[in-house]
């Protein structure tokens, strides 16, 4: 194995760590015993070429899938999570690429989908959805993007405002990991500076987000530590005052050995 | 069609006399609305055509004879919802009605045996469920092997003959009735108003139209589709062993016909209702109505005279304009 600078083990800051996660799909090795850490309070970026592996590696951190090996620890303590909820309860939030919203329910009930507000007794509980309409309300207002209302179909929703309704449930129930697949990929430049300011603002909070992206500027600027994957392994890891666009881009292809 | 206008305009939808009069002008009210439409004009036209359709008697049996369908539409509509097609829920019924008559027979009396109609009925509805969650079978292929296995189930159990069953409370199900509304479509209204809060006012229904909005989406938010699919077709079957009673019921016996056309009318009725057979847009009150309307329109057909033959047809070709006409709905 090549020599990472990753962080010590007995970093207090470290508030994940995934080592050594190996996910086969059939005979397709999509990650081959990748090792990747963040720290609380950093924007840790993940970035690599197409089909390098990073959105495997994403979805084994957010539960969607079981990884074949490897372990994944949770400020020290070792998790493993078989569904997406085991990872929201330890607290890691993610954007998903694709959004994961349902085109044909509002944005609240989008919000709130797996954890969802009820009052009643007993067996006889009901949706509480005025309540989790306000607390939706709340949570978009926060964005300052152009709101759509709680209450419209995310069908009808532009893409930025899409983007808004997923960023915003990810980051609104204070979990101490947002992961972010590639965020500001299909938006405009104004609805992109939107999006770093939700980043930055989530970082400030004390919150570790990873960041996928394509857009070496956007991590260089957003990014502490960078972590570079090519072929299923993470090959680098560089903080981001030390490093610039030339060096990532020869180690994403490979030109420069990490 | 005026299509464009209408899906980029984000606006909270509120229904007022003037708006709806707006979008009247759309096709896509129309689609929206079908079957109340359909119904209002299909009652309309027969009672110019023939005075005896919209005599209390008359409509007191359309609404006798309506039950079953729409406490089948309703279960229909569940299913549907999540993107899948239950084509075992008269077969389901048929094996329920027969698990009913035998344990009838067999002096369990009529509560143990509704019972065990029930369980009967929910147990192919548990297979259906395994089958499409767990063993990824297609909803197609699954219900239509079950509605064969239940068929043939129906027959072996019964050998072939119906049960006939003398009991009271059946009796009283059937002649029951608060004004001109018997007992059998009480009960149907209660399961579609259950049907309603459930699917839009719960935890539960809330993840049917997730699960089948998007079934990747809806897990990676947290939800199971499986048990989410198991669920939509344990209801389903549950329903139909209900519909089942009022089958026993209403023929004094059970039978083990194969009952066709009411699972032709329950995806029927499903489809007038506005459902999109693709899943993700639940509805309830559209499906019962759908029900209605080709109640009405059966009926109001043997009214009128025309022969036996000439209904399947009829039924057809509303459902057939019905399909074409969901094309121009709002997405």
């Amino acid at each position: 194995m090549t020599t990472i600078t990753s962080p010590t083990a007995l970093d207090t800051d470290l508030v994940l760590s995934a080592e050594g996660i190996v996910k086969n799909f059939g005979n397709v090795h999509a990650l081959r015993g990748a090792s990747i850490s963040m720290r609380r309070g950093e924007v840790t970026a993940l970035i690599g070429d197409n089909g390098a592996g990073k959105s495997t590696l994403v979805r084994c951190l957010s539960g969607i899938h079981h990884p074949d090996a490897g372990t994944i620890r949770i400020n020290g303590s070792d998790v493993d999570f078989h569904t997406p909820l085991d990872a929201r309860n330890a607290g890691v939030e993610t954007v998903q690429q694709n959004l994961a919203l349902i085109e044909d329910l509002s944005v609240w009930q989008n919000f709130f989908l797996g954890r969802e507000q009820t009052r009643g007794f007993g067996p006889f509980r009901f949706l509480d959805s005025r309540a989790m309409r306000s607390k939706a309300d709340e949570m978009l207002g926060g964005l300052a993007v152009n709101v759509p209302p709680v209450t419209s179909k995310v069908r009808r929703l532009s893409g930025g405002q899409r983007q808004a309704v997923a960023i915003a449930r990810a980051a609104g129930w204070g979990s101490p990991i947002v992961i972010m697949d590639e965020p500001t990929a299909a938006l405009g430049v104004q609805e992109t500076a939107r999006v770093e300011s939700v980043i930055k603002r989530l970082q400030d909070s004390g919150v570790a987000v990873l960041l996928i992206s394509h857009n070496f500027d956007q991590v260089l600027r957003l990014s502490q530590q960078v972590w570079v994957m090519r072929a299923g392994n993470a090959v680098a890891g560089r903080r981001a005052v030390d490093t610039d666009g030339d060096e990532l881009v020869a180690l994403i292809t490979g030109a420069k050995a990490a | 069609m005026n299509t464009s206008t209408t899906t980029t305009a984000i606006s909270v939808e509120r229904t007022t006399p003037a708006s709806v009069l707006r979008d009247a002008r759309h096709l896509s009210f129309w689609a929206e609305h079908a079957a109340p439409i359909g119904l209002v004009a299909l009652v309309i036209v027969f009672s110019l055509l023939t005075p005896s359709f919209l005599t209390l008697g008359n409509v007191s049996a359309m609404l006798a004879a309506a039950a079953i369908l729409v406490i089948l539409a309703v279960a229909q509509s569940y299913v549907i919802t999540t993107g899948g097609i239950d084509l075992s829920i008269s077969a389901t019924m048929t094996f329920g009605a027969i698990c009913f008559g035998i344990a009838f027979t067999a002096g369990l009396g009529f509560w143990l045996s509704a019972l065990v109609g029930i369980v009967g009925a929910a147990l192919i509805g548990l297979i259906n469920g395994l089958l499409i969650a767990k063993g990824k079978v297609t909803d197609f292929i699954a219900t239509l092997g079950t509605l064969s296995v239940a068929t043939g189930l129906a027959l072996i159990f019964s050998n072939g003959r119906p049960i006939s069953v003398l009991s009271p409370e059946l009796l009283q199900l059937t002649t029951g009735r608060i004004g001109i509304v018997g007992y059998p479509f009480i009960l149907a209204v209660i399961i579609g108003v259950i049907a309603w809060v459930v699917m839009f006012r719960t935890r539960f229904g809330l993840h049917v139209q997730a699960v089948g909005g998007s079934e990747e989406a809806a897990v990676a938010n947290g939800l199971s589709a499986k048990r989410v699919r198991i669920a939509v077709y344990l209801i389903s079957a549950v329903l139909a062993g209900v519909a089942a009673l009022l089958l026993v019921a209403r023929v004094g016996a059970a039978e083990p016909a194969i009952n066709t056309s009411y699972l032709l009318n329950s995806i029927a009725a499903v489809v007038l209702g506005g459902v999109s057979l693709t899943g993700g847009k639940a509805k309830i009150v559209g499906p019962i109505l759908g029900a209605l309307l080709l109640t009405a329109l059966s009926n109001g057909l043997t009214l009128l005279g025309v022969s036996q033959f000439y209904q399947p047809l009829a039924v057809g070709l509303v459902v057939v304009l019905a399909a074409l006409l969901t094309r121009f709905q709002k997405r």
